[in-house]
C-alpha cells in the first residue's frame, strides 16, 4: 500500500483550503475563537452589569448572616445562622428527599414492572394503567396534586388520623414517635455493626461452602437471625437504652414526636410514584430482554419458577435494567429541584430561591447550585457505573 | 365403525370422538381459573386487585359524571352537600385556562396559530403523506416566524437596531418609511449582502477554493435572515400584545414547539460535533451536552432569569418568556444530541464508507446519506423527549410565566368560585388535558416504532 503511494504520480497541486487536515485546524481554531471571545464578551458584560447595579462579587457572602428562617432542618440552624449554613440545610433536604425518594421508588418500580408481565389479568392491568397514567402527567402537577388536594385536605390536628396512638396523620404533616437515645445506646450501635459485618462475612463463607460442595445453607435465615439478634441482646444487656417518645395532642397541636412537613411527604410520594413508573418499564424490559431459552434451559435443568426467576432470570435481566435504571436515579434527584414549587426547603428553594434574592448574587449562587447537582449527577454515575462493571457480560 | 370377525376378533378402524374437554378448563371458566385463580397467592392479588378498582373507579366515576354540576354561573351551583366535578369552574375559567390574558378580541390570532401548527403537524406525523421536504420547511422554518407575527403583532424595528451597526447611506439618505418599513435600510441591507458576498467570495478565490460558490452561500444567508428582519419589520396593523399577557395552554404549547423546532437543528450539530473528529469540537460538544443534561431544569430556568441579563450587553433586557425559551432550547438540545447520537451510532460504518468511496463530501454524506437514515430511526427517541419537554414546560409557573398548570393554580384563588370542590375539578381537568396530549404522543411513538421494527417478534 504504502509502496503504491510511493509510486503515485506526483498529484496536480491543490489550494491548501481543500485538505482536510488544514480544514479541520482551522474549523477547530475557528470554533475555539468563537467560543473565547463570547466568554469574554459575557464576562465583560457581567462585570459591567454587575459594577451598575451595585453587586458585590465573590463568595464572601456565604458568610454572612441569613436572617431567614428554614421549617426543615437536619442540623442545627437558626435566623442567626450563615448562608453557607442555609446551603448545607437546603443540599441535606436535597439529598433526604432523594435517598428515601429513590428507595421508595425502586420498590413499587420493580413490583408494578414484575407485575406488568404477571399471568394474572387483574394485576397486569391494574400495573398497566398506574404506569400509563402516572408517566403521562408533568411531575410538578403531581406534587401540586398530592400537595394541594391530598395532604392540605387531612383534616386538622385535633381529628388527626390516628394509627395506633403513635403516628398522627393531619394537615401539619405526619406525627411520628421521637427516638430518644439513652445512656449505652453507643453499644447497641456497635452491636448493629458487628451484627452486619457478621451476616455479610457469612454470606461469602456460605457462597463459598456452595462453590465447593454444592450444599446451600440457608443464608437469608441465619442472617436475619444474625442482624435482629445481635443487636437485641446488647439492648437486653444495656436495659433498653433507646425508647420512643410519643407525640401528644395538647391544644390545638401536637407536643413531641418529630412533624415530618407535609411539603417533604408531597414531594416524596409524587416523585417515588412518578419515577416508579419510569423503573416499571426498565424492569419490564430488562426480564423481556432474557431469551425465552433461558427460562426453557433453567425449566429443564430442573429448577423451579422461582429459582430459575432468582437464579437465571433477574441477574441477567439486572444488567440491562442497571444503566437506564441510574439515570432514573438521576432523574429524580434533579426532580427533587420542583420542591420550590409547594415551597419544600430544598437545595433550589433555600439557596437558589431566597439567598439569591437576599443577595443578589446571581452568578455565584446559580454556578454552586448547579455544580452540586452535577457532581451528585457524577458520583451517582460513577457508583452505578461500578457495580454495572461488576455485573455486566464477560466477553472472550 | 368397528369390524367383529367370528373368532372374537374385533379390529376398531375409526377413532372414537374425543370428548369435549373439561368445562373448567376452556371457555370463560377456565380463562378465569387459569388467569385469576391459579394458585392461593393468585387469588389473593386478585381479589386485592379486584377491591382496589372497586375503591377507586366509582367514587371517580360519581365524581366525574353522575354527581358532576354542569350548570351555573357561580360558586352557588356547586355548594351542595354531596356534589361532584363543579364543572362550570372550568367553563368559566376556559378561556382563561387556554389564552391566559390574550385580549378577547384578539384570540383570533392564536386560533389561527393552532389550528395553523395541526394541519402542518398531522401531515408531518402521517409516514405515507408525501412532501415531507415541503412540510418539514413550513413546519421548522415558515410557521415559527409566521406564528410569532401573529403572536406578538410583529412591527418590531429590528431595522432600527441593526441600523447603528451599518449605515452605509444613511447618512447621506435619511430615513424613508413605508408601511413601517425603512426603505433606506433596505437599500443599505441589498448593498451590503453584495459587498459582503463579493468579499468573501473574491478572498475563497484568492486562496484557491471555489468564490461563487461562497458568494452565493453568503447571499443565501442574506437573504434569509432579511426574510425573516422584513417579515418583523411590515406593519401588519397588529395590533401589540406582550408576551406578559400570554398564558394558560397557549404558552405551553409555544415553550413546547420552540423547545422543539430550535432543539433539532441544534441538537443535530451537537450531536455531529460529539461524534466528530476534531479533538477540540468534539471536546466543546461534550462539556455542552453533559453540563445541560446533568443540571435539573429549574436551574437552567433561574439561570435564564436571573443570570442571562448580567451576560447581555446593559440595557438590552430580553422578556421574560424569551429568556425562558432560551433556557428550554438550551436543555432540550443537550438531550436531542444524544438522541441524534443514538440514532448516528446506529448507521453501519458501510454506509460512511460507501459515501465516502462515491465521492461525496462530509456535508453531503451527512445531508444525503446518514442524518435521513438517522433521523428516521430516532423519531420514536425524538417524540419522547417531545413529550418530557411538554412535561417539564409547567417549570415555568416557578419563574412566574403563567402557564396551563399556572393559570390553572391562579384560577383556585377566585373567591367566586371558591367551593370544596374547585381544587379537585381542576386537578381533573388539568390532569385529562395533560394526560391526552402526552399519552397521543406516546402512541404515535410506539406506532413508528412498530413501523420500523421489521424483526421478527415472538
Amino acid at each position: 500500500m504504502s509502496d503504491l503511494a510511493h509510486h503515485a504520480p506526483a498529484r496536480e497541486k491543490t489550494s491548501f483550503i481543500n485538505d482536510p487536515r488544514v480544514r479541520s485546524i482551522g474549523l477547530q481554531i475557528i470554533a475555539l475563537i468563537v467560543v473565547v471571545v463570547l466568554g469574554w464578551m459575557f464576562a465583560q458584560n457581567a462585570r459591567e452589569n454587575l459594577a451598575a447595579q451595585k453587586i458585590a462579587t465573590g463568595f464572601g457572602f456565604l458568610d454572612n448572616t441569613a436572617g431567614f428562617g428554614i421549617n426543615q432542618t437536619l442540623i442545627p440552624y437558626s435566623e442567626t445562622s450563615t448562608y453557607g449554613r442555609a446551603f448545607l440545610v437546603g443540599l441535606l433536604n436535597t439529598i433526604l428527599v432523594a435517598v428515601v425518594g429513590i428507595i421508595l421508588a425502586t420498590i413499587i418500580g420493580f413490583l408494578v414492572g414484575i407485575g406488568r408481565l404477571s399471568k394474572n389479568f387483574v394485576v397486569r392491568l391494574i400495573s398497566t394503567v398506574y404506569v400509563e397514567v402516572l408517566r403521562n402527567l408533568p411531575p410538578l402537577f403531581q406534587i401540586l396534586f398530592w400537595y394541594l388536594a391530598v395532604l392540605s385536605a387531612m383534616p386538622n390536628p385535633r381529628q388527626s388520623i390516628n394509627i395506633l396512638d403513635e403516628v398522627f396523620i393531619s394537615n401539619r404533616g405526619i406525627i411520628v414517635p421521637r427516638p430518644l437515645f439513652g445512656e449505652g445506646t453507643g453499644l447497641v450501635l456497635w452491636a448493629l455493626g458487628l451484627a452486619f459485618v457478621a451476616a455479610v462475612l457469612f454470606g461469602h463463607w456460605a457462597a463459598g461452602r456452595q462453590e465447593e460442595t454444592g450444599r446451600r445453607l440457608p443464608v437469608l435465615w441465619v442472617n436475619l437471625a444474625l442482624l435482629i439478634g445481635i443487636p437485641l441482646v446488647a439492648m437486653i444487656v444495656t436495659g433498653f437504652p433507646i425508647s420512643f417518645e410519643r407525640p401528644e395532642l395538647k391544644g390545638f397541636n401536637f407536643v413531641g414526636g418529630v412533624r415530618v412537613i407535609p411539603e417533604f411527604v408531597a414531594l416524596t410520594i409524587a416523585l417515588a410514584t412518578y419515577t416508579a413508573a419510569f423503573i416499571a418499564e426498565n424492569v419490564r424490559s430488562g426480564i423481556q430482554a432474557v431469551s425465552h431459552g433461558q427460562t426453557e434451559a433453567a425449566h429443564s435443568l430442573g429448577l423451579r419458577n422461582g429459582q430459575t426467576l432468582r437464579l437465571v432470570i433477574i441477574p441477567q435481566a439486572m444488567r440491562v435494567i442497571i444503566p437506564p435504571l441510574t439515570s432514573q436515579y438521576l432523574n429524580l434527584t434533579k426532580n427533587s429541584s420542583l420542591a420550590v414549587g409547594i415551597g419544600y426547603p430544598d437545595l433550589v428553594a433555600v439557596f437558589a430561591g431566597t439567598t439569591l434574592n437576599q443577595t443578589g448574587q446571581a452568578i455565584e449562587i446559580i454556578a454552586i447550585t448547579m455544580g452540586v447537582y452535577l457532581v451528585l449527577s457524577i458520583i451517582t454515575s460513577l457508583i452505578m457505573n461500578t457495580y454495572n462493571k461488576r455485573v455486566a457480560l464477560v466477553e472472550r | 365403525m368397528s369390524l367383529t370377525f367370528d373368532d372374537g376378533t374385533f379390529i376398531r378402524n375409526e377413532m372414537v370422538q374425543p370428548l369435549p374437554p373439561p368445562r373448567r378448563q376452556v371457555g370463560a371458566l377456565g380463562w378465569v381459573r387459569e388467569n385469576l385463580f391459579s394458585s392461593v397467592l393468585n387469588t389473593v392479588l386478585t381479589l386485592a386487585g379486584i377491591a382496589l378498582v372497586a375503591l377507586i373507579l366509582p367514587p371517580l366515576v360519581r365524581f366525574m359524571i353522575l354527581d358532576a354540576v354542569w350548570t351555573g354561573e357561580n360558586r352557588e351551583a356547586c355548594l351542595g352537600p354531596e356534589v361532584g366535578a363543579c364543572w362550570p369552574f372550568i367553563k368559566a375559567k376556559f378561556g382563561q385556562l387556554i389564552y391566559g390574558f390574550y385580549p378577547i378580541d384578539q384570540r383570533w390570532r392564536p386560533n389561527i396559530v393552532f389550528a395553523a401548527g395541526i394541519l402542518l403537524m398531522v401531515p408531518l406525523l402521517v409516514p405515507s403523506w408525501p412532501l415531507k421536504r415541503l412540510n418539514s420547511f413550513l413546519f421548522f422554518v415558515i410557521y415559527p416566524v409566521v406564528s410569532f407575527v401573529l403572536l406578538t403583532g410583529g412591527n418590531i424595528d429590528a431595522s432600527a437596531f441593526l441600523f447603528e451597526h451599518f449605515g452605509l447611506i444613511h447618512s447621506f439618505v435619511g430615513d424613508v418609511t413605508m408601511a413601517g418599513v425603512n426603505a433606506t435600510f433596505w437599500v443599505d441591507y441589498v448593498l451590503t449582502a453584495i459587498a459582503a458576498a463579493a468579499f468573501v467570495g473574491g478572498l475563497l478565490a484568492l486562496l484557491g477554493g471555489s468564490g461563487t460558490g461562497a458568494a452565493r452561500t453568503t447571499l443565501w444567508v442574506f437573504l434569509a435572515f432579511g426574510a425573516l428582519v422584513l417579515a418583523w419589520d411590515i406593519d401588519f396593523g397588529l395590533p401589540y400584545v406582550e408576551t406578559r399577557q400570554w398564558g394558560g395552554l397557549l404558552v405551553t404549547l409555544v415553550i413546547a414547539v420552540t423547545g422543539i423546532v430550535a432543539s433539532l437543528p441544534l441538537g443535530i450539530l451537537l450531536a455531529l460535533g460529539r461524534r466528530s473528529q476534531m479533538p477540540i469540537v468534539r471536546l466543546l460538544c461534550v462539556v455542552f451536552i453533559e453540563f445541560w443534561r446533568g443540571v435539573p431544569l429549574i436551574t437552567v430556568l433561574f439561570f435564564a432569569t436571573y443570570m442571562l441579563p448580567l451576560f447581555l450587553p446593559s440595557g438590552t433586557n430580553p422578556d421574560a418568556l424569551l429568556r425562558a425559551l432560551v433556557g428550554v432550547a438550551l436543555f432540550s438540545a443537550a438531550y436531542m444530541a444524544e438522541v441524534v447520537r443514538g440514532g448516528l451510532q446506529a448507521i453501519s460504518k458501510g454506509q460512511y464508507e460507501g459515501a465516502m468511496a462515491m465521492g461525496l463530501t462530509w456535508s453531503q454524506m451527512m445531508r444525503l446519506i446518514i442524518l435521513p437514515q438517522a433521523l428516521t430511526l430516532v423519531i420514536p427517541g425524538i417524540v419522547n423527549s417531545f413529550i418530557s419537554l411538554f412535561k417539564d414546560t409547567t417549570l415555568v409557573l416557578i419563574v412566574s410565566i403563567f402557564d396551563f398548570l399556572g393559570q390553572l393554580r391562579a384560577s383556585f384563588t377566585d373567591p367566586n368560585w371558591a367551593t370544596p370542590v374547585t381544587l379537585y375539578t381542576g386537578f381533573a381537568f388539568a390532569g385529562v388535558v395533560y394526560f391526552l396530549f402526552c399519552f397521543g404522543m406516546s402512541r404515535y411513538s410506539l406506532f413508528v416504532e412498530r413501523r420500523l421494527n421489521t424483526s421478527h417478534r415472538r
